[in-house]
């Protein structure tokens, strides 16, 4: 059952050949046997998911079902939901139960997905490679010596072991990418404002936008389709009405345009990844595209702006966890600067501490021009590199990490080498446009992400030129080994 | 040496809307703690802000009313900072692109000049919660049914020169603001609060002292004091050698001293940059010709047309229009008796007098305007006279009932009928023959004894005009 | 850049960060390092470019102004560290 997509998974319900309890009860038992290696959990919900379960088998045998009802899915744990904890992976929400659900999380309520639980991550998204949560590291199902990478490591590394049909993931620098990516899955970041980020936990406001991990651009549609929509309650939210993704899935690439910018293949990324991205390109051109080359010129901008501003956002986002209201407080504070300082020294780690100093600091008096505003103005001029670009090809391409996974420890005592490993997709939440990572041949055994990069609001587009890619190769079919197959 | 004072105020005006400025949480006044506080007001993980319209239109609104620059386009910005009572740890607010630019106000002095005072701008910011230090065993309670409340904070320029002239300033702010109907202006409850910026320079110099930030002054009356006292302090900490130095201090009423709040003096840095959860404001055509539709008519020229439609004094015009609450209370009197110049004696008068000794809105009063109408209708077609008239308020404010039941009761109705008052005036003589002697042979001021009798007799039923008349035509026949 | 203890100091001030004296020093190189990268922004010309706040070009929404939340205090404060009579407790604040 666990290698069927959701479209076959949903054929199977329908036709009786398995209940949603059943379905929600097999993927709970993997959960059980083999997330012990992996730690891509940190709550699993088994009552509430067999509960939920119950209610869709109910609606499917009245004929009320939609598409995703029964099919069990599990929520990063950065979106809120209601009565169940949701820590961020930091201690600072260790004891954090949500009064109140995510639009994103009600969405897929209302779908009739149960719930599985909530996955592991970077703390407060906040990392490359998922070894910065309060719970531990997660590890790459393809190699448990490895990082499944970050920050929405535990969604990537659950959905790659099988452990779920598909996981909710937010993607601020490259965090829905760049997992999926390095654990051989497909993981779609939407435009900003294409999915509500009301309830997910802010880490950059301006850069946050939730997203899914599934196997292959088919199911990533029928899901996005599902969270996608305007949401009164963020101001962020697009208007604009969501295509219905999995319509335009089968549209031929003949005479697609396909900009691939030389910046993407330059200096530090792997001689294997390279190799792996150009021939899925030749397989892009057997299929009827056409190869542009392009030129980003702020590529190399990107970095540096984006470890300004979402740092700057983040030291004021992270300020409302003080201890005052919910989660972690001090024992015996002294004075009330000591219940502040304690309580948030305590409560997170050391990545989310350099993060917010940094950002502090950029905004701070006498250095708001120089960092601030100048990342602001190169924010702009990344974004203009893509506007002219779209103005002649339809979709651009590259890698999504320079490396395949990495070894665990290998970068985590130097944050700038980690900083650099998001080089490729940085510049795409900087913009706010929509990108997917699509697996492509594997180097030495590991999985490889070609990014496909979009113009704004054109999911449909890049859903159905990753899922041609996908009728066409294999690649997005093959697992892990040691998750019982 | 002679000093100049220098005096700018910040008055933070709460918006009257009905739910906050970027949640849905009710913003009444009074509520048991925390129990209008919301997920967004109390800043839960991933909650997000979206903008009230009522307190857009109400900023504009108050941009029109002081002909200021509202800019098509303003920003809301966080100001970070740590305190129990802003549960975001950053207040959102405006920094460099407020929604009110650059207007002003004229206030008149009591030369009976007029000053015209500049507002630097206006922007619209959460209010914050309220920190309660009763005993709980040593620690402070946070209220945050306040938290969010939209605020208007409206800056004016140094062009303050002295005390009186910013009461002067503040109290032309506070009754524009109710007369737009944008704040209810209650200062108790702290709907209408006010920071004064102070600082002193020998006279004649052109930089300015340095300055003191006096917090949170609730009163008139504390504005003025606080001020007063603080130029004071400022002037002897320079001619004893010293040196101002800028900070903010407290008005303490009970010492009737401004103290340093070193506590809140640590250096602050407020790193205010564009809040990401916000886009852009456009205040737009559309919304300006709306918000002009419902600009009402405003105190100076509510002012204007008193003086022309009623024949009112610039005083008088002036008085009534110093308070929305008033001036509609004087004008629905004053429609349906048709006696404007009666009216507004009467509101100003007899009505003013009780309310202050009562310590009393006009919204409060014991006498509702169509009480007074009653009244004064009873004044005005000769029922009672104007000084029993006083004795009916004084009835009607007791509650003892409207006008003409009070008349009715206590016998009041005015004695017109001259037979009546001819009989009284023959007793009168009759009963005093000397004086009427000493009358006769010249001595004309007795005619004011005279009438004084009558009046006496008559239980000031006696309609004084036609007493004066009857009388001078007996007394002299 | 390179920040010294003392800036390390302020800033961990300014964000509510308790730091040990041994860790100073460590924040100090990794901070700098950090905004060696950024200053790699130095080099950029950014004459004439409006500073970009959000990738969307959209105004801001605005929401009729209507109460539309119930008291929920017993489930918000279910969750609070310190609470009674309905207030959240902290220490003594200093007028």
């Amino acid at each position: 059952m666990h290698n069927k997509s959701l479209t076959e998974l949903a054929a199977g319900l329908r036709a009786g050949e398995f209940t949603s309890v059943e379905l929600t009860q097999h993927f709970l038992d993997r959960i059980e046997k083999y997330d012990e290696s992996l730690n891509s959990f940190i709550t699993v919900t088994p009552e509430i998911a067999l509960a939920q379960a119950a209610e869709a088998d109910a609606q499917i045998a009245a004929g009320t079902a939609g598409p995703l009802t029964g099919i069990p899915m599990a929520l990063k744990d950065i979106f809120c939901t209601d009565g169940v904890k949701t820590s961020c992976a930091s201690k600072m929400l260790d004891n954090f139960i949500s009064p109140y659900n995510a639009t994103v999380v009600e969405k897929l309520k209302a779908a009739g997905m149960p719930m599985l639980g909530k996955t592991n991550m970077d703390e407060f998204a906040m990392g490359s490679s998922n070894e910065s949560s309060y719970y531990g590291a997660v590890k790459n199902p393809w190699d448990t010596e490895r990082v499944p990478g970050g920050s929405s490591g535990g969604s990537a590394a659950a959905v790659a072991a099988r452990l779920v049909p598909m996981a909710t993931g937010t993607d601020t620098g490259g965090s829905i990418r760049q997992p999926a990516s390095l654990t051989g899955i497909t993981g779609i970041k939407p435009t900003y404002g294409r999915v509500s980020r009301f309830g997910m936990i802010a880490y950059a406001s301006s850069l946050d936008q939730g997203g899914v991990f599934a196997r292959d651009a088919a199911d990533c549609a029928l899901v996005l389709g599902a969270m996608a929509g305007f949401d009164e309650k963020d101001s962020t939210s697009s208007e604009r009405e969501v295509e219905d993704y999995a319509a335009g899935l089968d549209q031929s690439l003949q005479g697609l345009r396909i900009g691939v910018p030389a910046e993407y293949f330059g200096e530090g990324l792997d001689e294997g990844v390279a190799a792996s991205i150009k021939s899925a390109l030749d397989k892009y051109k057997e299929l009827g595209a056409e190869i542009v080359e392009i030129e980003l010129p702020n590529t190399g901008l990107a970095i540096p702006s984006y470890y300004v501003i979402a740092p700057a956002e983040c030291s004021a986002n992270l300020s409302r966890l003080d201890g005052v209201r919910y989660g972690h407080r001090c024992e015996d504070p002294v004075d009330l600067e000591d219940m502040y300082k304690r309580s948030r020294a305590e409560g997170f780690g050391s990545e989310v501490k350099r993060r917010i100093m940094v950002g502090t600091y950029a905004l701070s008096a006498g250095y708001y021009d120089a960092y601030y505003l100048k990342a602001q103005k190169v924010r702009r001029k990344i974004k203009d590199d893509f506007v002219q670009a779209f103005e002649n090809v339809d979709v651009i391409m590259g890698p999504v990490s320079p490396t395949t996974a990495f070894k665990l420890g290998e970068k985590s005592d130097d944050p700038v080498s980690m900083y650099l490993s998001d080089i490729y997709t940085l510049a795409v939440n900087l913009a706010g446009l929509p990108a997917i990572s699509v697996p492509v041949e594997p180097a030495e055994g590991l999985p490889v992400g070609l990014q496909i990069i979009g113009n704004y609001f054109d999911e449909s587009r890049l859903l159905n030129v990753a899922h041609q890619f996908q009728q066409a190769t294999d690649w997005h079919k093959q697992s892990p080994e040691g998750f019982g197959g | 040496m002679e000093w100049e004072t220098v005096i700018g105020l910040e008055i933070h005006a709460q918006l009257s809307t009905k739910s906050k400025l970027f949640s849905g949480s009710s913003t009444a006044y009074g509520a048991e703690p925390n129990t209008q506080a919301n997920v967004v007001d109390l800043a839960m993980p991933g909650v997000l802000p979206v903008l009230n319209i009522d307190a857009v239109r109400k900023a504009v609104m108050f941009g029109m009313a002081i002909e200021a620059d509202v800019p098509d386009v303003s920003v809301f910005a966080r100001k970070n900072y740590f305190y129990p009572d802003l549960p975001q740890g950053y207040q959102i607010s405006q920094f460099d692109k407020p929604i009110v630019g650059l207007g002003h106000l004229d206030i008149e002095l009591e030369n009976g000049e007029t000053k015209r005072i500049g507002v630097t701008r206006a922007h619209l910011e959460q209010d914050a919660g309220k920190s309660l230090h009763k005993d709980f065993a040593g620690q402070t309670g946070v209220d945050l049914n306040r938290s969010g409340t939209p605020l208007l904070e409206i800056v004016s320029e140094p062009d303050m020169s002295n005390a009186k002239e910013a009461v002067a300033y503040m109290k032309k702010i506070h009754s524009l603001v109710q007369f737009l109907g944008i704040c209810d202006g209650n200062m108790q409850e702290g709907s209408f609060r006010c920071d004064a910026n102070v600082s002193v320079r020998p006279k004649g110099q052109a930089e300015f002292g340095t300055r003191a930030e006096l917090k949170n002054i609730n009163s008139f009356k504390f504005v003025e004091r606080a001020i007063n006292i603080e130029v004071e302090r400022q002037i002897d900490v320079i001619e004893a050698g010293g040196e101002v130095v800028q900070e903010t201090r407290l008005f303490d009423p009970d010492k009737d001293e401004t103290r340093s709040m070193r506590s809140k003096e640590e250096a602050n840095d407020y790193r205010y940059f564009p809040d990401p959860d916000l886009l852009p404001v456009a205040i737009t055509q559309e919304l300006r010709d709306s918000v002009r539709a419902e600009l009402p008519e405003l105190p100076e020229q509510k002012k204007q047309r008193f003086i022309n439609q009623f024949e009112l004094s610039a005083f008088d015009a002036g008085v009534l229009t110093s308070n929305r609450a008033l001036s509609d209370y004087f004008e629905a009197v004053a429609e349906a008796t048709g006696e404007a110049k009666l009216s507004a004696n009467w509101v100003n008068g007899e009505l003013a007098s009780h309310l202050n000794k009562a310590e009393l809105d006009v919204t409060e009063s014991k006498v509702s305007a169509e009480q007074l109408t009653g009244l004064i209708k009873r004044i005005a077609d000769n029922t009672i006279s104007g000084k029993i008239a006083k004795d009916v308020f004084e009835a009607i404010w007791n509650g003892e009932g409207d006008a003409d039941e009070i008349i009715e009761a206590k016998g009041l109705k005015q004695i017109t009928d001259s037979g009546a008052i001819e009989s009284i005036i023959d007793e009168i003589i009759a009963a005093n023959p000397g004086q009427y002697e000493q009358y006769r042979s010249g001595k004309d001021k007795l005619f004011g004894f005279f009438v004084g009798q009558v009046m006496k007799a008559s239980k000031g039923k006696a309609n004084p005009a036609e007493v004066n008349r009857l009388l001078k035509a007996k007394l002299d026949a | 850049m390179s920040l010294t203890a003392s800036d390390v100091k302020k800033i961990s001030h300014l964000a509510r960060l308790a730091i040990d004296e041994a860790d100073i020093e460590p924040y100090a190189n990794n901070l700098s390092n950090i905004l060696g990268l950024v200053e790699q922004m130095d080099a950029a010309d950014v004459a004439d470019i409006e500073p970009m706040a959000n990738p969307q070009d959209a105004t801001q929404r605005l929401r009729d102004d209507i109460v539309t939340e119930v008291n929920q205090r017993e489930k918000f404060q279910a969750i609070a560290p310190n609470t009674e009579a309905g207030l959240y407790l902290v220490p003594k604040v200093l007028e």
